[in-house]
């Protein structure tokens, strides 16, 4: 592989998506932005006082990690999946099939793309979060870590999906019906302790309950489950996903006939 | 060394369509090659092959010496593409469209936006640089297709009906410009439906039909194939009289022109120094059809449906 190549091309594919991202700021950045203040102020505020403490926290602080989480996720997913089927959908994706990049190259630099969306999205909810509730980060390392990891697995599932669809309805089916049910059962407003036994197992089977619980447990300090197990469990999905998007790209699946 | 060689390829779809069958087409260094078809005859899924977009059934190609199987990106880096249908990220700027293309192929943003300068001006797209792609004419979004294939300068450019749907000044532009690039070394294949625009531009000739070639060779040996030709002549005073002409065949057309045919033991002097001793007048002359096109309905009529010549 000429790496030299591989690198520019990297770095045209990453600076073309982040540049999309910054030019479509009003579909991108704050439509997150205000659905995470309007969390804020009905589940946070409103009903929030009336909960009370979870896990030693106010309801405000508690859910601050996992709605800041919510929306990496969902960012970095929907950045890949509409960039990756758009470009397919108009053709120019066979621009980069024509060209001597390596198939790796265009997923990571997709995936980078929907990384940093996803990570300036969580920036914007962070700040947005500090203007109702206090928050200091315990373990910075695995707040990034994880925050990194997590959306590298969601933009995996988004060139997935992006490679499978075949019309825009496509790119959002999954995020209607799996990722939003996942993300609200995954811990994001509640602790898995309050849940009967049946249904704490059961909720150990969605991958993002380990993602938002990290992220907690990164600014908190608190979590539902073993960190370094939550750390196995995205490493996993992480290698797993990249893995069938090689495979699915090599095959020309979708793109090549 | 051969541009591109291609060796026993084949093509078979999912749904049991055989799209290209066993065909064999060597393409010299510093070409100008013109593949021709009707629709659906295999050219552009024998393009779609080379460039990567389509996956061979069997067979073998080599672009510049590299195979496609065993030294895919060095082979890619060879070619430039222009697909026949407009493939432009069309929220991209033209500027962005050209350097952004550089960058797939590892060429530094610094170069890339001197090679864009350079072929966005030399197809007059320069003054268009900061516009987005989808405010172009359709004539200007091909034209950036071209600059976009040649950015990285490749050896081969391959060109799936570069023309179609642009008007006729823009094509003649088009074609002195590709004229330009293969006299300035770069190996080029074409498909076109103009075929006046094969025949104008293109040293070598292969016709695809159903799957197969069916005939691969110079332009020139090619058009000497026809057996003659059939002129249109206007006259000073329309006629409904046929004049004798010896040794031609003739016919009154309705507006009162007449039609002859040529054949190759005659030559058109010998046509005229007739008609002068007559005392008919000819005020213009026009050829009936294009030759190249004579010659293409020849050959797909007169192959037998389903062989394979390839």
């Amino acid at each position: 592989m000429n790496i030299r190549l591989n690198w520019v091309a990297l770095k045209t594919i990453v600076t073309k998506e982040v540049l999309r991202v910054l030019r479509i700021w009003v579909q991108t950045i704050v439509p997150p932005a205000i659905t995470m203040t309007l969390y804020f102020i009905i589940f946070g505020n409103l009903i929030g006082r009336r909960i009370g403490e979870m896990a030693g926290f106010d309801y405000m602080q508690y859910i601050a990690p996992g709605l800041i989480m919510m929306s990496v996720i969902t960012n970095s997913y929907g950045n890949v999946v509409s960039s990756f089927f758009g470009a397919k959908f108009a053709g120019h994706v066979e621009e980069m099939i024509v060209s001597p990049m390596s198939n790796a190259t265009i997923v990571i630099g997709h995936v980078a793309g929907g990384v940093i969306r996803g990570i300036l999205v969580g920036i914007v909810v962070t700040i947005i979060a500090l203007f109702f509730t206090d928050l200091t980060i315990v373990h910075p390392l695995i707040t990034v870590s994880m925050v990194v990891l997590s959306s590298t697995v969601f933009a995996l599932a988004g060139f997935i999906n992006a490679i499978f669809a075949k019309k825009f309805d496509d790119i959002s089916i999954i995020p209607t019906f799996v990722l939003t049910p996942l993300t609200y059962l995954g811990g994001v407003f509640y602790s898995i302790a309050l849940l009967p036994e049946l249904w704490q197992k059961v909720s150990l089977g969605n991958p993002i309950l380990y993602m938002v619980n990290a992220f907690r447990f990164g600014i908190l300090g608190v979590s539902d489950i073993s960190i370094s197990y939550a750390y196995a469990i995205v490493v996993l999905f992480v290698v797993g996903l990249f893995s069938a998007c090689m495979y699915l790209l090599n095959r020309g699946y979708g793109i090549r006939e | 060394m051969h541009a591109l060689s291609i060796k026993n390829l084949t093509k078979t779809y999912g749904n049991g369509a055989q799209a290209l069958k066993g065909i064999n087409l060597e393409v010299e260094s510093g070409d100008f090659y013109a593949l021709l078809g009707p629709n659906g005859a295999g050219k552009t899924t024998a393009i779609g092959i080379v460039s990567s977009l389509v996956n061979k059934t069997s067979g073998d190609v080599l672009v510049f010496g590299h195979s496609l199987d065993s030294d895919l990106a060095a082979a890619k880096s060879c070619i430039g593409l222009v697909p026949q249908e407009i493939n432009l990220n069309l929220f991209d700027t033209v500027l962005n469209t050209v350097v952004n293309s550089a960058g797939y192929y590892g060429i530094e943003r610094r170069l890339a936006m001197r090679r864009a300068e350079k072929y966005l001006g030399q197809l007059r797209l320069w003054d268009r640089r900061f516009d987005p792609s989808r405010s172009l004419s359709g004539g200007m979004k091909r034209r950036l297709m071209i600059a976009r294939a040649l950015v990285h300068e490749p050896k081969l450019l391959i060109l799936d009906e570069p023309t179609a749907g642009v008007d006729i000044e823009i094509r003649r532009s088009m074609w002195d410009f590709l004229q330009e690039t293969n006299a300035a070394g770069t190996t080029i294949i074409l498909t076109t439906h103009y075929l006046e625009e094969a025949e104008s531009l293109c040293r070598r000739i292969a016709i695809i039909d159903d799957g197969t070639i069916i005939e691969d060779a110079r332009m020139s040996d090619v058009l000497r194939k026809l057996k003659g030709e059939v002129f249109v002549l206007s006259l000073d005073e329309p006629t409904t009289e046929l004049p004798v002409l010896p040794g031609f065949e003739t016919r009154v057309r309705d507006d009162g022109q007449i039609e002859v045919s040529v054949s190759e033991a005659h030559n058109i002097n010998s046509l005229f120094a007739e008609l002068n001793r007559q005392g008919v007048k000819v005020s213009s002359l026009r050829n009936k059809a294009n030759r190249l096109e004579e010659l293409f309905i020849r050959l797909v009529e007169s192959k037998p449906r389903n062989s394979v010549v390839g």
